[in-house]
């Protein structure tokens, strides 16, 4: 594998770019493997990689239906943070925020990782008092964090509606090293990386039956041929359901719903930071791409749905959030929208779990904030599949935390997955 | 846009309406056992293709709706009021 | 290139002459020009800088497709960047300027880029930039975010003003029987029929005129044809872009109203978003001409063939002198006929061996089996080498000196519409292009969409496509049939790329992104095989015109890498919207201070006019504090508390949710959702009640009347008013449908005030017909009365505290909010009382360690908030089942409320604290503070809050407040959250 880097890039300039070779295999399935992986996401992908890097387990397979990074990886808002509190989900998303700050180097892929801040704006002294308590929370966990009065924010975005808002700006709660990345690049890079260690990446391979024996997971048909596994991990968020009932396990804790994504033309520099909010019912996030585009999104469209089209009321809605904290995006205009199929769980939280099924493991459940916590997801889900054993961040991240009262919802929105964010 | 015919107000927007959620689920009596509560809040189907679910006419009748309706395509199949006395008393007015 | 407007041709307006400046510079055009006809027939040749590269660019077509005349049209405030100069009608005094270059685009130092290119292959920045070159030394992100800042500068296309945009947008909704899109000859076929049948019909056409590529035609009389439709009683709406087709045939379409004219006033809107939901729809979008790869195959002076053709014979522009066509088609030599007669010199190019034609011009020279080689020229094109089709590699035979190269690589249907409703297209070998997909939502498509070429084949599909329409909406049963796909006198012949036989070639797949030939081979050698990967990776298609033009050669390149068909390698989805629209639109009026609607109660005015600061409550605006002689809030709220706890306020509590409740089974019914007895509540009493969720967490509370056997006025919350009326319409109509109660929201119907403080009584008294009514023992403590006020207006009074003094809230008709209000105000001053907001009004709860919003924050149970003892042990609610499952279960450990002091009494804190152990301050801490305010009572700060263990473990202990957001950290003792008159005899008085 050539290595990425300037010389490399000049030497291949002078080339005609003949010096590259395939960035990942494109491996003939075996009948076998130590671990399969089915999904080719960001967290399929990094679990992999952890799993070979960190456990050195071998003969490890990633199955992808379609294109690796085809879902919900390659549709998202791309926002990086560790905004978190509850007990857990907080060390677990700062982990992730850690691993990207050093993942461009850790795979040799600029991932694009941009510390830019995430500005989190808030409209009400009873808003500024729960993110008081939720960066107050952060910052006692030595994580970033810090509350921007009206005065820095205007320093720092001059463009934001101070004048004519429904809901005056009064401040925002901003996170420094938070950000956003380049999304493909990060399954490309985990791919190349994973790939580089002997994972095998197979394409275009859709799992199509689950054959269970003893209690285990003794094979799986796919589209390219029957595999077995000694450990089976799914990784499939938005798609869960149909895996854990081909594996004839009945009901999860998840409900499949779509969110829009929204994508401008490009223009040189108008935002600097990750920008979001939430009030008056409206819940908003923006940045603009290294490319030029601002990148945007709201809630989800409300009703469960597999289909990765939206409607024209969100799309309405979000125009209108965006419209109402930037009031110069009027004459931008959109280029593209799409909507992708999000697990949406019980508490907004996720599952990294054991399975009723002793060789099967479970990561799932992301909600819409997948993206940032990839890294962290499989580095986690690695290491609960090669020691059996979960970290302690997550030690409560499984299927019984309901039964058992293990509150983990950060939103406080209760048991309807539609509320969760 | 999803139109939903109501069968009080006619055929509306979506945006009309609120989603409820799985219309399959029996709740369990108020003294039934936390394993059964716990089934029918936190555990679903989650289906693929035709599901019934409820919407609530929120800003119209505010009937709570039965609605049969592809999660892949969004087709719906039929609408009902959720209430079996409402049921007959638009069936009546057929 | 030299293009110029030549006599005899065109449909523009000559006796209406257009000045428009373009780079700061006074130009002139024609009514009926756009600003890339006007800009061709000054024949400035280069309008735009691409992407990457910063190559000049020309106009390169004469549409939506436009790739290479992205220009920013306006200034200051209404600057609009990357607007298409092909689709931007001329107006007098249309500003326009390049834009992605610097300087200017005639001479932009980015250029360099292009001298550098080889080395900015497709995905190079994947590769580097992480560290310290050569070898990507370092760590973190800090290096990137050095480049990253540069790479940001020299990205993007225009640059967006950062001023609000002046401009007003609307909304419109419709409905039709069908709807068209599309107003060529398919299209206005099927309008016909359609209307000829009585339908309500909607055509759709994004351009200023109606015909589609008719209006190329010198015959075609486009108004004649409006008046026609319009006779006919369709609904034609032009300028409007039909930009997504969503579920259930609701479309969405922007109407440009004042983007072709000067206009600097607000009463008209820019643009109109309209939503319309169409019985049928039949999409007539016709087809996008496809260019061909070859080197250097972007130099200005390069359009499509078809676009030539419309700038002669709409606008009267002949685009150059010396013409060379290259071509695989038929579609061609209709354009070669009309530029040779409007004096051009045009050669073509074919790469077929032999065609027959009829009524071809013999005199026009065609070299068959040639192909375009390699454009000569940078700036503009000085001549074209050509290779023999025959002979693979190319190689150059021969050099024809031009000004303009003329390309067609074939038509690809507009089948944008029907990709959004997610059909996949199907690849037509005959044709070499995607065809529009099966679907059975109730879509048609015609014309050149569906692949029909010749114009009679478009009409009768149009005819077809109406026929189609009225049978799936069950009005005819008539047979019909589409004429064939195709259509010219021979057939196409694949020619997508012409390989450049030397290293670093510009061949060009997508002009904007300046993607090349080379980029594709690239991404397919890295192992980017897959469609989507390919477009990620070298962001094919991924620019303003979304791969309009270029698409479909990035497939092909793939394909013959792969050896595998197009089919095979497949295509992408195309999203919504079809061409870009702006984001102004789409929020129409709904901005600024109207982007959600304002709640106020009847008194709103009455409270502005007493001098009240307000405060957004969700969509509410309620009472902050009403300052006094230029008092801040919190001397204003802290003189209110003082006056409430000493004398007496009055208080706005209307945007409480109120809930009538009513039916035999209601008694149950509230039974059943509260989780506190409600069953033995007697008449004429209220009862304070908490609610859970299913999951057995507070969901809210508020308290209940019972007005009589069967009927109750139920209170919620602000915030969870409507949620609260629907979980109950919900719980009635889904799961207990036997009970026989009827919910209805009365929380518009009734205005209520709070009367608060020891003279309260007196006050009421004063207001009422009958003073003895609201005697202790005819109006106890948690009772409630109806009585009339002075003026014999009818209201109801409730004996309750929220701030722990004698209290009363009066519920009264919402019309007579304002003479309740002036009546009791006026008492009020009596006793020297005042108004309060609600600022006071969470200092009086605070005090008395009563929980809201802040408290109950979703992930709280009625144990933690200290209520548990209030929950029925008797009886099954809502949530019972299940709010002690597991850990839930009230326990020492569980965080529960407390009230805090600081121990140092000039101390202040604030909500959102994180309270610790003294020599553990960290992480999550053991509670948190959650309401604060100075109590005038006490004469220090004082809050409620969470801490594991509650009071039991920590009365009278020093914990830490941890703030360190705020720079903050004291000392607290924790004390009973009951902080002021804790056994209630106050409010009993």
């Amino acid at each position: 594998m050539t290595k990425f880097n300037a010389w490399n890039v000049f030497k291949n300039g002078l080339n005609g770019q003949t010096g590259w070779s395939r960035q990942w295999r494109d491996p003939e399935p075996q009948s076998s493997y130590n671990v399969i992986i089915i999904g080719g996401g960001l967290h399929g992908l990094a679990t992999a990689y952890y799993l070979a890097k960190n456990h050195n387990v071998k003969k490890i397979a990633v199955l992808e239906k379609g294109w690796i990074g085809g879902g919900n990886a390659g549709r998202n808002t791309t926002i990086i943070r560790s905004n978190y509190m509850m007990p857990g989900s907080h060390e677990f998303y700062e982990h992730s925020l850690k691993l990207w700050e050093n993942l461009s180097h850790e795979l040799n892929y600029n991932v694009m990782f941009s510390q830019r801040a995430h500005v989190s704006l808030f409209h009400s002294p009873g808003a500024k008092d729960a993110n008081a308590r939720r960066y107050n929370t952060m910052r006692l966990h030595g994580t970033d964090g810090e509350l921007w009065d009206l005065n820095t924010l205007k320093k720092n975005i001059p463009h934001l509606n101070y004048d004519d808002a429904r809901f005056p700006i009064i401040g925002a709660a901003v996170q420094r090293r938070a950000g956003n990345a380049r999304h493909d690049s990060a399954v490309w890079g985990y791919a190349r990386a994973a790939d580089s260690l002997g994972v095998d990446i197979i394409q275009n391979c859709e799992v199509t039956g689950i054959t269970r024996k003893n209690g285990n997971i003794e094979s799986l048909q796919t589209s390219r041929g029957v595999m077995k596994g000694n450990k089976i991990g799914f990784a499939v968020a938005g798609n869960t359901s149909l895996l854990w009932q081909m594996a004839e396990l009945g009901n999860l804790p998840i409900e499949s719903h779509k969110l829009q994504a929204f994508v401008t033309e490009a223009v040189k520099p108008f935002l600097d930071h990750v920008v979001v909010y939430g009030v008056g019912g409206a819940h908003f996030y923006i940045s603009q791409s290294d490319k030029g585009s601002l990148v945007f999104g709201g809630d989800l469209d409300w009703y469960k749905s597999y289909a990765q089209r939206g409607n024209l009321p969100m799309v309405q809605d979000v125009a209108e959030a965006a419209m109402a904290i930037l009031p110069s995006i009027g004459r931008l205009r959109l280029l593209r929208h799409w909507a992708g199929v999000m697990d949406m769980s019980m508490d907004g939280t996720f599952f990294i779990c054991k399975t009723p099924i002793s060789n099967l493991y479970l990561n799932a459940g992301w909600n819409y904030g997948g993206f940032k916590a990839s890294p962290a997801s499989g580095w986690y889900f690695a290491d609960l599949i090669a020691n059996e054993q979960p970290h302690k961040y997550i030690q409560h991240h499984h299927l019984k935390r309901f039964e058992q009262g293990i509150n983990l919802d950060e939103r406080g929105a209760g048991p309807d997955p539609k509320l969760h964010g | 846009m999803i139109r939903i015919k109501c069968p009080y107000c006619g055929e509306r927007d979506h945006s009309e309406f609120t989603y409820g959620g799985d219309a399959s689920i029996k709740y369990p009596s108020l003294d039934a056992s936390e394993s059964e509560w716990t089934d029918a809040i936190f555990f679903r189907k989650n289906i693929k293709g035709f599901q019934k679910e409820t919407w609530h006419h929120l800003n119209g009748c505010r009937m709570w709706l039965e609605v049969e309706r592809s999660t892949i395509t969004h087709e719906i199949k039929s609408v009902k009021p959720c209430h079996p006395d409402l049921q007959k008393l638009m069936e009546l007015k057929k | 290139m030299s293009s110029k407007r030549i006599d005899n041709f065109g449909k523009i307006n000559r006796d209406k002459i257009i000045s428009f400046s373009w780079e700061k510079k006074n130009y002139f055009g024609y009514e009926g020009d756009t600003l890339a006809s006007a800009l061709l027939a000054n024949n400035i040749k280069i309008v735009g800088r691409s992407f990457k590269y910063h190559r000049p660019r020309g106009i390169m077509s004469c549409g939506v497709e436009e790739s290479g005349a992205l220009v920013t049209i306006g200034s200051f405030e209404k600057r609009d960047p990357n607007v298409r100069a092909t689709s931007q009608e001329l107006y007098q005094g249309l500003e326009a300027s390049g834009q992605n270059a610097f300087p200017n685009v005639n001479f932009d130092f980015g250029e360099i880029n292009n001298y550098l290119s080889r080395f900015f292959a497709a995905g190079f920045y994947y590769k580097t930039f992480m560290g310290l070159p050569p070898f990507e030394w370092g760590s973190g992100t800090s290096i990137w975010m050095f480049f990253e800042k540069i790479i940001r500068k020299a990205a993007g296309m225009g640059k967006l003003s950062r001023l609000a945009d002046p401009d007003s947008y609307e909304h419109a909704h419709d409905f039709c029987d069908i709807l068209i899109v599309g107003s060529g000859p398919a299209g206005i076929a099927a309008a016909k029929e359609a209307a000829d049948k009585k339908l309500d019909v909607i055509l759709v056409e994004q351009d200023s005129l109606l015909g589609g590529d008719q209006i190329a035609e010198k015959e075609f009389d486009t108004n004649k044809t409006l008046d026609e439709l319009k006779n006919l009683g369709v609904r034609v709406m032009n300028r409007t872009t039909a930009f997504g087709l969503y579920d259930n045939c609701v479309i969405g379409l922007i109407e440009r109203i004042t983007d072709h004219i000067y206009y600097d006033k607000k009463e008209i809107p820019r643009q109109r978003f309209w939503t319309i939901r169409a019985k049928h729809i039949i999409v007539g979008s016709g087809s996008l001409e496809r260019h061909i790869a070859f080197n250097n195959n972007d130099i200005p002076g390069v359009m499509t063939v078809n676009a030539a053709k419309h700038y002669l014979n709409r606008y009267g522009v002949l685009t150059g002198k010396d013409i060379v066509i290259a071509t695989n088609n038929d579609s061609v030599y209709n354009t070669a006929d009309l530029l040779s007669q409007a004096g051009a010199n045009v050669i073509i190019l074919d790469s077929r061996k032999e065609i027959k034609l009829d009524n071809f011009n013999n005199n026009i020279q065609v070299k068959f089996e040639t192909v375009p080689y390699s454009i000569n020229g940078s700036r503009k094109i000085k001549s074209i080498d050509i290779a023999d089709a025959k002979h693979q590699p190319y190689t150059k035979i021969d050099s024809i000196s031009c000004d303009q190269v003329l390309i067609s690589g074939g038509w690809s249907p507009a089948v944008h519409l029907l990709s959004h409703r997610g059909v996949k297209a199907k690849w037509n070998a005959e044709n070499l292009c995607f065809l529009p997909g099966d679907t059975k939502e109730n879509i048609t498509m015609v014309g050149s969409a569906r692949g029909i070429w010749n114009k009679s084949d478009c009409i009768k599909s149009g005819i077809a496509g109406a026929l189609d329409a009225m049978n799936h909406m069950g009005l005819s049963k008539t047979n019909y049939f589409f004429p064939k796909e195709g259509g010219w006198s021979n057939p196409i012949q694949p020619l997508y790329e012409v390989k450049y036989n030397k290293s670093r070639s510009k061949s060009f797949v997508d002009y904007q992104h300046d993607v090349t030939a080379d980029d594709v081979r690239l991404a397919h050698r890295e192992g980017f095989i897959s469609v989507e990967h390919l477009k990620r990776y070298t962001t094919l298609g991924m620019a303003n015109d979304q791969g309009k033009m270029g698409n479909i050669i990035g497939l092909s390149l793939m394909a013959d890498l792969l050896d595998k068909d197009i089919p095979e390698v497949g295509t992408t989805v195309f999203r919504p919207p079809y061409t870009p629209i702006s984001i102004g639109a789409l929020a129409g009026r709904n901005v600024g201070k109207h982007f959600r609607p304002l709640r106020v109660t009847p008194m709103h005015q009455w409270n502005l006019d007493n001098g009240a600061i307000m405060i957004d409550v969700g969509l509410y605006q309620r009472p902050w504090y009403f300052p006094k002689n230029n008092e801040t809030l919190s001397e204003a709220y802290i003189r209110e508390t003082t006056t409430v706890r000493k004398s007496v306020g009055v208080c706005d509590v209307t945007s409480l949710g109120k809930i009538a409740i009513q039916g035999p089974d209601a008694t149950e019914f509230i039974n059943r959702v509260y989780s506190n007895a409600f069953a033995k509540l007697p008449i004429g009493k209220t009862r304070y009640g908490i609610m859970l969720r299913d999951d057995g967490i507070v969901m809210d509370d508020g308290t209940s009347w019972r007005l009589s056997e069967n009927e109750y006025l139920m209170t919620t919350s602000t915030a969870q008013a409507g949620k609260v009326m629907s979980w109950l319409e919900e719980l009635l109509q889904t799961r207990w449908t036997d009970l026989k109660v009827n919910v209805t929201s009365v929380s518009e119907q009734w205005a209520a005030a709070a009367i608060s403080g020891p003279r309260s009584r007196e006050v009421i008294k004063n207001c009422l017909e009958n003073p003895s009514l609201i005697e202790n023992s005819n109006l106890p403590f948690m009772g409630f009365i109806s009585a009339n006020l002075k003026d014999g207006t009818p209201c109801r009074i409730v004996r309750i505290s929220f701030s722990g003094e004698l209290g009363y809230e009066i519920y009264i008709g919402s019309d007579y909010a304002n003479s309740m209000m002036d009546l009791i105000w006026k008492e009020v001053q009596n006793y020297h009382g005042c108004l309060y907001g609600l600022e006071a009004l969470g200092a009086l709860r605070v005090e008395k360690g009563h929980v809201t919003g802040a408290e109950l924050d979703g992930r709280v149970t009625i144990d933690d908030a200290g209520l548990g003892k209030m929950a029925s042990t008797k009886k099954s609610y809502i949530g019972s089942a299940m709010r002690s499952r597991g850990t839930l279960i009230a326990n020492k450990d569980r965080e529960q409320l407390v009230g805090f002091f600081p121990v140092d009494k000039k101390e202040t804190f604030d909500a959102g604290t994180i309270v610790c152990e003294k020599n553990n301050i960290k992480g999550s801490g053991i509670g948190r503070i959650t309401s604060v305010t100075h109590s005038p009572e006490l004469d220090h700060w004082i809050g409620i809050g969470f801490v594991q263990g509650g009071k039991e473990k920590w009365n009278n202990k020093t914990l830490i407040g941890s703030d360190p957001v705020r720079n903050k950290q004291m000392e607290l003792e924790v004390v009973s959250p009951h902080m002021i008159d804790p056994e209630g005899k106050r409010m009993h008085a």
